[in-house]
């Protein structure tokens, strides 16, 4: 009998196959991936094996090109704007440390009752939401000499006189492109918080606070380990994001007086001067260096998370241990 | 309580209340500074601090400026017609491949979802040199239609917000509509598509914040200012002569973010939880 359907299934032709459930699926395959993974393909890896290509030649975008080898390469190690711009990053590595605490602070703060929470929360993510472009008008305007920064400043008390200029002086004007970049984003994170602290079983507060924890030992026991997943990856995107910080010195000040960050110059040689080889070398260096901090950080945080989860196995012990007192009381009363 | 305790307990809660409103105040203060200038005449700006308030909250003329000057209601148009279609797009596109992905299992599915992973570590902008050269060859330069269709590509945190979504579906609902003698198609339009729709919501609400607010690659690709502007490529009007009327650029800055403040009031829920499903897995 067996052998009977083997035979006639072998014997089945291209549209009985077509029609059965195994043609189906294929077909349903076939047609729901073909558009997205060609999008993937043309817009993605191809421009990536393409741009890989660039980067070995001298070129501009119309005409000849003439193969050099490394020498695109060894040109990002020596030009000094080229390499030299990573610095800069340095400044956008500290400003989102800062962010992260920040935001680290309100989410703990508006995650417990607070009145008028919400309307805080509104608008310190409304920032978020504004376009680039936006954004860089509002902060030409804002940091221009005696508008609202300085304003802002003389009520305070500050004298005119012994405020630098915020966007040219070379020594200021990275920090308060920084800021911007804190500006838009420390709402958005603190809404990840947020969301991640919420999902924090909210029996853990009841049992720290019947053992007589305070709010600190609360964040430090109870907050803080839950939502340690949520930082790592922020940690990580905020290091990667420092490396390739662009849009700041991009809207505000095109890169001029010293803040142009390694993608603005990049932007520049590639669209301005037309040296495709060379920003094409820029790119992938940078990639290889985002590349190898991804992973740096990815075996710096298991290696570090890996003993606080022996640890951790402890504190789980503990806090299931308060729960069932906890259970306890409540069925005692 | 003892007194301390007290003391030290009020001064906690001012601590709090204290720093919320700061926080505030900083976040709103470059955003209300443009709303104030944005009243005032040519004269009032030049002859009056920034931060003074307005004579008049009824002179709506820098805004009306605005939106001729940069050509704001073309910009209007344009960008609903490229949102529209890259939110469709993209949710088709989006679901149907999620759908594959979860419900099948075949070989290469692994590597799929992790050239998607993958792609997501490329940093956009420097790709862009090479997306030129595709661009420029496919003939999509100064083209709507190809600004869309490059806008419609992947997006792994939707992918990653459906597959998630799937997970959750029972199996056996896709097994009974099989039994019954359902094509594929069927199942997904019919059955799985609808119970979707928390899932599309979500990541559509993120979509279209990053689709309206997209303006490095509508600059470069949609060069033509005067009949393809975006609403966030509009505001470059302001760049060069009229750079210096903060007046003027301050309406059309107001009202590029009308939409998203509309947006953002009504639908404020679904944007935080949106951004918090997204950011969890991907």
């Amino acid at each position: 009998m067996a052998a009977v359907t083997q035979k006639t299934k072998k014997k089945r032709t291209f549209g009985e196959w077509a029609r059965s459930r195994d043609g189906q699926k294929v077909f349903v395959m076939v047609a729901f991936m073909i558009l997205p993974l060609l999008l993937l393909f043309t817009f993605t890896y191809l421009p990536f094996a393409e741009m890989f290509g660039f980067s070995f030649y001298k070129m501009k975008y119309i005409g000849e090109r003439k193969f050099i080898g490394l020498d695109n390469y060894i040109k990002v190690f020596q030009r000094d704007d080229c390499f030299g711009a990573l610095k800069l990053s340095l400044y956008y590595m500290v400003g989102s440390v800062v962010q992260l605490a920040l935001s680290l602070y309100l989410a703990t703060v508006l995650s417990f009752k607070v009145k008028g929470g919400n309307i805080f929360k509104g608008f310190m993510f409304f920032p978020y939401l504004i376009n680039g472009i936006a954004i860089g008008f509002i902060f030409k305007f804002f940091y221009t000499r005696g508008f609202v920064f300085d304003t802002v400043l003389q009520w305070c008390g500050f004298e005119l006189e012994n405020l630098p200029y915020w966007l040219k002086d070379q020594s200021i004007n990275n920090i308060s492109l920084v800021g911007t970049s804190v500006w838009r984003y420390f709402g958005q994170n603190m809404v990840l918080f947020i969301g991640a602290i919420m999902s924090v079983d909210s029996e853990l507060y009841e049992a720290a606070m019947l053992d007589g924890a305070n709010k600190l030992q609360q964040f430090r026991y109870i907050i803080l380990p839950s939502i340690k997943t949520i930082i790592t990856l922020n940690v990580i995107l905020s290091i990667t994001g420092s490396l390739s910080a662009f849009e700041p010195p991009y809207v505000i000040t095109s890169g001029a007086n010293g803040t142009g960050t390694y993608f603005v110059i990049m932007h520049e040689i590639a669209h301005t001067q037309q040296k495709v080889g060379l920003a094409s070398a820029m790119a992938i260096v940078l990639l290889l260096i985002i590349i190898a901090a991804t992973i740096l950080q990815k075996l710096f945080f298991k290696y570090v998370f890996k003993s606080a989860e022996d640890e951790d196995l402890n504190a789980t012990a503990k806090r299931d241990k308060k729960l069932a007192k906890l259970a306890q009381r409540k069925a005692g009363r | 309580m003892t007194a301390l305790q007290k003391i030290w307990k009020y001064l906690l809660i001012f601590l709090k209340y204290f720093s919320l409103v700061f926080f505030s105040f900083v976040a709103v203060l470059p955003i209300v500074s443009c709303v104030i200038t944005a009243f005032k005449t040519d004269t009032e700006y030049q002859q009056t601090n920034v931060m003074t308030m307005p004579e008049s909250w009824l002179n709506f003329d820098n805004f009306v400026q605005a939106f001729q000057k940069a050509n704001m209601g073309r910009a209007f148009i344009n960008s609903t017609i490229v949102l529209v279609c890259v939110l469709v797009v993209s949710v088709f596109v989006g679901t149907q491949l999620a759908y594959v992905l979860d419900r099948f299992k075949f070989p290469g599915n692994g590597m799929i979802r992790n050239l998607f992973m993958f792609a997501s570590l490329l940093p956009g902008v420097a790709m862009q040199v090479a997306v030129y050269q595709i661009m420029y060859n496919l003939h999509f330069i100064n083209s709507l239609f190809g600004y869309i269709v490059m806008m419609c590509g992947t997006d792994v945190i939707a992918i990653y917000i459906y597959i998630q979504f799937f997970e959750n579906i029972s199996f056996s609902l896709d097994e009974s509509a099989i039994v019954d003698g359902a094509s594929y198609f069927t199942i997904f339009y019919k059955i799985l598509l609808p119970l979707l729709k928390p899932a599309i919501v979500t990541s559509c609400i993120l979509k279209a914040v990053g689709t309206y607010n997209e303006y490095y690659s509508a600059n470069l690709y949609l060069q033509d200012k005067k009949t393809l502007p975006t609403v966030a490529t509009s505001l470059y009007t302001f760049v060069g002569p009229l750079g210096s009327k903060y007046n003027l650029i301050c309406a059309g800055v107001i009202i590029s973010l009308l939409p998203a403040l509309i947006v953002f009031i009504t639908c404020q829920k679904q944007i935080y939880s949106g951004l918090t499903s997204g950011a969890v897995k991907g």
